[in-house]
């Protein structure tokens, strides 16, 4: 496949960025779209310009590092995947596509394509954990009995990979999916109950402190979520806010 | 300087206990003076990171990600071992422990594996506290699958998404202590070196990935979490970021570096698919659990399927081989690694490849569809089910198993393997070899740890699936904290180390300068052209199977490819911003002289043992043989160049098992 791409420059978080057009060839259907990213990026090597910079590392779609906005929706145009999983047979000949960064306020960007989501972590540090030391001096992992619908539920809520698609692809920039996913999981497991009130009340303002948008319940995030992260954990963290206050 | 592993006297079942009894504790409010640092946060650095800061260490904590959750331990899928025996399988500790040390070919430290066992059963009831969403079966208790190079089922799993759950965890009691600023957490950094005051590990100098910048940061001890070095294969299952550096920098300055030639490669990877290829994926072990590997027992049905004429699914059972279960029908499918993978290579060395490359063989599931389904149906009480249903009943148990995983194949390979078998080989996974440690974890220079994949002490030759996670928790979780607090006793008066010392003002000049040398070397090639280079090296001479000849063309190849290194390499940009390519350029040049060590190491154990594959040394059905003298782990002493690296023993005793052929049949 040959290709036109066009991509979002920016030298760092305090200069303006442009779109530059790009061209590459020889693209293999088989390759994934950051291995096309690759091999652009070596073509510019080799012509002595910068390569353009974006986020990766595990490369199977589960360290959440990957992070564009390919073609106007976050990870690109398939469903269920991270960038790194996308592959180019997705794309025909003669394509144009438009990559950018993941945008938001709260996620400004460092560099080309590379944002800082740093904000998930400090909503993470408000209070996404149970406080339990981790001597080993607990009790014995089966001497509490857990439905399997229960861990099943928790599971799937467990499984967000803080990639930031969800606040990339919401017209209000809002991080609910990710908050609800983990208040989810603890809400759903009995060892989450015991902080349950004030892990959703300091989450959820650290949330609003970081500039994050509301939910209007358009369902962008869930659709584009690689994980199929569902809204009902946007619907079981308003209710848990709701119990907290009351 | 004489090897000493400090392994503490008496009875093995009772060592770890008597040990954490006697030695010295640090009282909490003295640990409120003491640093430390920890690099890397996945499994062992994440759990170390926050069990120091829990107990009142100053924690400052350096990932090259931009958060600690990104760490490669959470691509892990599988699950993690423990011997709790709820399955009432006849499982224990000493069971654990003695599966360990034999699929690790009778090449690992025996009190460590049997303290690995003894705590593996704590990291599960950890976990679950910490709420860690387990796989139950419906009456709420723990669920747990087999894994391969054991009788019993004691792998205690989330998903195909283990490593992923397990971190979280990990991460999330860090966040914990971050927010209450017992860790200071610095991501997007990367450690560039130690810095040794007095003989002493004190500090270590990183850069900011952002910003260039380069920082002293002091502590009173180092503890060095950085992972394997599998990308020393330029492909692999590692992440892209995955690196020797830390590791390397601290044998540079003292720690020896022990086994680098025992690798792991994994029986199930997707096979690689052409040369823009940058990664390899895995597919859990746990899939043969389910899953039966087979090639076309003729090899006119081999051509047939490679030219399109024929589909596998057109193949009946008796024109198929079933080679892991023809050739070990004890174990079957579920071999250990190096065996199911040299099986493999066998079996496509020989023609039998069923893809365009001719390597590959078939993962099936079509077996395990039809058990399930069957049973299904029996539970939902359906009289004479259609075969159709009963594959659609199976299927959708499978999928509840395994769904992300076959999901994941579906999206690279672009087939569904839930209608035709999965194609998978081989592919470096694991590193076992690693930082000498003795038995506190301690690596040859005072106060510089290592803790999982990055040291090398659990797994001998070979590691069983399952038990890098439950290494990595071990270690940082429950062993490393107590441990470290011995040598810290000692550090009760010292007070900060200050970075204005001249060996970090020494430690910075030499980072900055080699960083200068690669933004001003203009030269022809890129890094990635020089990774690909070793990489290839490496994957043709010290792969599944090694011989002299080979092994020794690969170190003068490697040997001479670095040089051209130094001399052309072209790195874009300036030191001053964000430059993956710098930080890669780094990192490819410590691969460079690892890569040399690797083979030499390869090339001076003239056996075969369990990863490490001599093609000099195989039994007469072609099974790795192990020679008695070489019963000791070799440990690596740095003196500049590769070629000049001193070579300690540190010699295997087994008193609480026998050493035997290890067979699998």
């Amino acid at each position: 496949m040959n290709l036109t791409l066009k991509i979002w420059r920016q030298k760092d978080s305090s200069s303006k960025g442009e779109m530059v057009d790009y061209k590459v060839t020889e693209i293999s259907e088989h390759m994934s779209f950051l291995e096309m990213m690759d091999v652009l990026n070596e073509q510019l090597v080799n012509a002595g310009e910068q390569p353009v910079a974006f986020d990766h590392d595990c490369r199977e779609g589960i360290c959440g590092m990957c992070s564009m906005y390919i073609n106007g929706e976050a990870h690109g145009p398939d469903r269920g995947v991270t960038t790194c999983q996308l592959h180019m047979r997705m794309f025909k000949e003669g394509d144009t596509i438009t990559i950018e960064p993941f945008r938001a306020a709260s996620f400004p960007v460092i560099k080309d394509l590379v944002v800082d989501r740093s904000a998930f972590d400090r909503i993470q540090h408000a209070g996404g954990y149970i406080s339990v030391n981790t001597s080993g001096n607990t009790q014995d992992a089966n001497a509490t009995l857990i439905a399997k619908k229960a861990a099943d539920e928790a599971m799937d809520a467990a499984t967000c990979i803080g990639c930031g698609a969800c606040v990339a692809t919401c017209k209000n920039s809002s991080a609910m999916l990710f908050v609800g996913a983990k208040v989810s999981q603890y809400a759903l497991l009995p060892q989450g109950q015991v902080e349950a009130a004030d892990r959703v009340r300091n989450m959820v303002a650290q949330m609003d402190l970081e500039g994050f948008g509301n939910c209007t319940n358009t369902g962008a995030c869930e659709v584009e979520c690689p994980k199929g992260i569902s809204l009902d954990n946007i619907a079981r963290m308003n209710r848990e806010l709701m119990k907290a206050s009351i | 300087m004489a090897l000493d592993s400090k392994v503490p006297k008496g009875p093995i079942k009772d060592k770890w206990t008597d040990y954490k009894n006697h030695i010295n504790l640090v009282n909490p409010a003295n640990k409120r003076h003491i640093d430390v640092i920890v690099v890397g946060t996945g499994l062992a650095g994440g759990s170390a990171s926050a069990t120091l800061a829990e107990l009142g260490y100053n924690v400052k904590s350096f990932a090259y990600q931009d958060s600690p959750r990104r760490a490669h331990s959470i691509a892990a899928q599988g699950g993690i071992n423990a011997a709790k025996n709820y399955q009432g399988d006849g499982d224990s500790t000493y069971r654990l422990f003695y599966d360990t040390v034999k699929g690790g070919d009778y090449r690992s430290r025996e009190s460590n594996v049997y303290r690995l066992a003894e705590v593996s059963a704590n990291i599960i009831d950890q976990c679950v506290a910490q709420g860690v969403p387990f796989a139950r079966d419906y009456g709420g208790l723990l669920d747990n699958r087999s894994f391969g190079g054991v009788l019993v089922s004691r792998t205690f799993y989330a998903k195909g998404q283990t490593g992923q759950q397990l971190l979280l965890g990990a991460y999330s009691a860090m966040n914990r202590q971050i927010a209450r600023g017992k860790i200071e957490m610095f991501n997007r950094h990367e450690m560039l070196d130690v810095v040794l005051v007095d003989g002493k590990a004190r500090g270590i100098i990183a850069r900011n990935l952002v910003t260039g910048e380069i920082e002293r940061h002091s502590a009173h001890a180092v503890v060095i979490a950085s992972g394997g070095y599998g990308n020393v294969y330029f492909l692999s299952t590692n992440a892209m970021g995955s690196n020797v550096t830390a590791g390397w920098k601290v044998h540079k300055k003292g720690a020896y570096f022990a086994n680098p030639c025992y690798t792991q490669i994994h029986p199930t990877c997707i096979p690689r698919s052409g040369d823009y290829q940058s990664k390899l994926t895995l597919m859990s072990e746990s899939l043969r659990n389910d899953g039966r590997i087979w090639v076309p027992k003729n090899i006119e049905d081999v051509q047939a399927i490679r030219e399109g004429s024929k589909k596998p699914t057109d193949l009946s059972e008796d024109q198929r081989d079933y080679y892991l279960e023809r050739r070990y029908p004890a174990f079957g499918n579920l071999v250990p690694r190096d065996v199911a993978s040299r099986a493999a290579k066998e079996r496509c060395d020989a023609g039998y490849g069923v893809n365009a490359t001719g390597e590959a063989v078939y993962l099936d599931f079509a077996a395990s569809f039809i058990r399930y389904g069957t049973e299904q149906a029996k539970i939902q009480n359906i009289a004479n089910p259609s075969e159709a249903k009963i594959k659609e009943l199976g299927q959708k148990i499978v999928k509840a198993k395994y769904g992300n995983l076959f999901q994941m194949y579906e999206k690279i390979v672009d087939e569904n393997p839930y209608e035709t078998p999965m194609m998978i080989y081989p592919a470096v996974h694991y590193t076992m070899g690693g930082v000498w440690v003795d038995y506190n974890l301690m690596t040859t220079i005072p106060g510089c740890y290592a803790i999982g994949e990055a040291n090398f002490s659990d797994h001998g030759a070979n590691r069983l699936g399952a038990s890098a996670l439950m290494q990595g928790l071990a270690d940082g979780y429950f062993v490393l904290p107590y441990t470290i607090g011995d040598y810290l006793s000692e550090d009760i008066r010292t007070g900060k180390i200050s970075t204005d010392l001249p060996e970090f003002e020494a430690a910075e000049k030499e980072v900055s300068e080699r960083i200068e040398f690669f933004i001003n070397n203009k030269g022809t090639h890129s890094v990635d052209y020089y990774h690909k280079k070793l990489g290839k090296i490496m994957w043709d001479k010290c792969g599944m199977s090694r011989n002299s000849d080979g092994l020794k063309t690969a170190i003068e190849e490697i040997s001479t490819l670095r040089k051209d290194f130094w001399k052309n390499v072209n790195v874009p940009g300036t030191a001053t911003e964000y430059n993956e390519q710098l930080a890669k350029a780094g990192r490819v040049a410590d691969f460079l002289e690892l890569g040399e060590l690797f083979a030499k190491d390869a090339l001076v154990r003239e056996e075969s043992a369990g990863g490490h594959f001599r093609e000099e040394h195989q039994t007469e059905d072609g099974e790795a043989k192990r020679i008695k003298e070489f019963q000791f782990v070799s440990a690596w002493e740095y003196k500049g160049a590769p070629k000049d690296a001193v070579l300690h023993k540190e010699e295997l005793v087994y008193d609480n098992i026998e050493v035997k052929e290890r067979s699998y049949k």
